[in-house]
């Protein structure tokens, strides 16, 4: 959905190889591939602390993406993320443990996952709507109660070891070199979701979301597609679930409940459901708003609004109660998400100050 | 054939593209269609008239898979299709535009339009990611040039890369059935093309209908209420009534019936209502 808009005056495109790039023009592309090495360069100056709010941007917004081709393409609902997300990370921590190589044990996982979630997605192909939605909610609680009983699998209430990431054995655990690892797996996750959604099948993804029964007429499959969405979205969940449990190098049950999943859904929300980039941008913004929240509170302490809220104490109410009031809000006040703020924004500066 | 003689253009030797045999429609005690049989030869432009709530539409879902027939046959080309499944019919070439715009009103006409060609295209999700790797991309732009012709005939190259759902009425209408011609079906059905458009989009898309029947060769069936265009570019119509068939045949066969004056078209003097209706046996 490009806007034509945005294009320079006398960009004339003269073939239609030139028409279909993603990035609309040369300086778009220029911008990415800085921004990417910048990102690259970031582990020689950044903080531990900064470097593992990246990471977690990183294998968040990998299964937020997953989410947002679930919701946001395909228009189905699932309020289960996590639990994929989930199964990924005790996959590739149970396969690694098997002696199959890290890196190829998360994609294995992703792999897994995606049978996990089409088996799950199966209902997709009958129901619609609220009754997806409880039925997204059964694999919640079903896969929740499996991960606590399947020791084998998971190793019970304690959890499962993962082991750290190696590459032909180069140890690349610690924080400065695991950051490499995440931000390949989202760039590659990144591009392969966009060139998605320029192709046959992402086009009947957003067919079916739109309008039905015409594109069934039009000779998509829904039963396929609906179901198919369920997959690519638990693929890209045991990706990130993945990289989760490699990264802390412990998985386990824990924090994987309904909340985490509506994280998810309020992350796509927040960041523009239908938009890849928004994924992103909708990831970023619900890992630094409670850091945020936490800068906020000690920049306050000792004053007023300290001593009559007891800030320091009730900083974790205040965090759960903040993200559900940014999703309420952005749902009245931005209901396409950042990643629309975005694109008004670039359309303001290109006709800046010109603007009508 | 077990057609009726009423329709005396119709009974010649060529085989029909479509048959529809004594097709019945009950939704519990409402019979939607009863006992309705046509055939459509290939390269003909056919239409179906018919006061509201006639079952024109429900007929048009029956060929096009929305419903399956409670009795009869839908046969196309040499098969039968009666129940096979929407999307399959999209392969073996029966096209449709929809009465209620249907286009998929977020993705850009030039999208909408390739959904069209969905059942043409090879690539998969898998080679879809890689884009660059396993061929989609020459693919993608292969049948990109394709469509741009649809794009071409149809006149709506302003618009390509617009958000679908930002047009006007007689664009969307005009984008979708774009989107239909992209499928290449041997067989196309029009509900209601011109609904609520002005004279002069009407005009041109009359133009498009008939080009798409002459030059594109498509085989047409078109609902439309406006008698004017109905009568000037259908080769035959067919009249349904409270879910049966009036009568069929020529245009001017068929406004001359006295039935369909009564049904649907409005008497002009009341000599037709006491005449006898032996003159017609549909």
């Amino acid at each position: 959905m490009a806007l034509t808009s945005l294009r320079p005056c006398g960009d004339y495109r003269t073939s239609y190889k030139a028409d279909q790039t993603i990035f609309q023009t040369r300086l778009t592309l220029v911008f990415v591939i800085l921004a990417i090495a910048a990102l690259c360069c970031t582990p020689l100056f950044a903080s531990r602390y900064v470097l593992s709010l990246m990471i977690q941007i990183g294998y968040l917004g990998i299964a937020a993406l997953g989410l947002n081709i679930l919701v946001g393409f395909s228009g189905q609902i699932s309020i289960g993320h996590a639990v994929f997300f989930g199964f990924g990370g005790f996959a590739s921590a149970f396969l690694a443990d098997k002696g199959v190589p890290v890196p190829l044990a998360i994609v294995l996982a992703g792999l897994w996952t995606t049978v996990v979630g089409l088996i799950f997605g199966l209902p997709a192909a009958r129901v619609k709507g609220l009754y997806l939605a409880i039925a997204t909610l059964a694999a919640q609680f079903i896969l929740q109660d499996f991960f606590v009983r399947a020791e084998w699998f998971t190793g019970g209430t304690h959890g499962a070891i993962a082991a750290p990431f190696t590459l032909f054995g180069y140890d690349l655990s610690g924080d400065a070199r695991y950051f490499y690892v995440v931000l390949f797996f989202v760039v590659v996750g990144y591009i392969g979701a966009t060139n998605l959604m320029r192709s046959r099948d992402g086009r009947a993804l957003i067919a079916v979301r739109d309008h039905y029964l015409s594109a069934e007429m039009m000779g998509v499959n829904l039963t396929k597609y609906r179901t198919m969405a369920f997959g690519i979205s638990s693929f890209y969940a045991g990706i990130g679930g993945a990289l989760y449990a490699h990264y802390v190098g412990f998985m386990s049950v824990e924090g994987l409940d309904i909340l985490f999943s509506i994280q998810f859904l309020g992350m796509i929300i927040i960041g523009g459901l239908g938009s890849i980039m928004g994924s992103l941008m909708g990831t970023v913004f619900m890992v630094l708003l409670p850091e945020a929240t936490g800068w906020l509170a000690s920049a306050l302490s000792g004053s007023v609004i300290d001593q009559v809220l007891h800030l320091k104490d009730g900083i974790t109410y205040m965090r759960e109660m903040l993200i559900g009031l940014t999703i309420i809000l952005f749902l009245i006040f931005e209901p396409d998400g950042l990643a629309h703020r975005w694109r008004l924004i670039k359309a303001y500066w290109k006709l800046y100050p010109f603007s009508y | 054939m077990s057609l009726p003689a009423a329709s005396a253009g119709a009974a010649t030797g060529v085989s029909a593209l479509l048959d529809v045999q004594n097709i019945s429609l009950r939704f519990g005690g409402l019979k939607a269609l009863s006992d309705v049989s046509f055939h459509v030869r290939p390269g003909e432009l056919f239409s179906i008239i018919g006061p509201n709530g006639a079952g024109k539409t429900s007929m048009l879902n029956c060929i096009s898979g929305r419903y399956t027939p409670s009795d009869g046959r839908v046969v196309f080309d040499g098969r039968d299709v009666t129940k096979l499944k929407p999307n399959r019919r999209a392969e073996i070439g029966i096209g449709r535009t929809f009465q209620n715009l249907a286009l998929f009103s977020h993705m850009s006409v030039l999208d909408n339009i390739m959904v069209g060609r969905h059942h043409l295209l090879k690539n998969n999700f898998f080679t879809g990611a890689l884009y660059w790797i396993g061929g989609a991309q020459k693919e993608e732009l292969e049948h990109r040039r394709k469509v741009e012709e649809v794009i071409d005939f149809l006149d709506i190259q302003h618009v390509r890369k617009a958000t679908a759902g930002t047009l006007s009425y007689g664009l969307r209408k005009r984008v979708e059935l774009a989107r239909a011609v992209a499928l290449e079906p041997k067989l196309i059905l029009l509900d209601e093309p011109m609904a609520g458009m002005n004279l002069e989009e009407k005009e041109d898309m009359a133009r498009y209908i008939v080009d798409l029947n002459e030059e594109w060769g498509m085989t047409i069936i078109m609902i439309e209420h406006d008698m004017g265009v109905v009568m000037d570019i259908s080769h035959r119509v067919m009249v349904l009534d409270f879910g049966r068939k009036l009568v069929e045949g020529e245009p001017a066969a068929v406004l001359a019936d006295p039935h369909v004056r009564k049904a649907y078209l409005g008497e002009e003097d009341l000599e037709i209502e006491e005449a006898a209706p032996a003159a017609v046996s549909a």
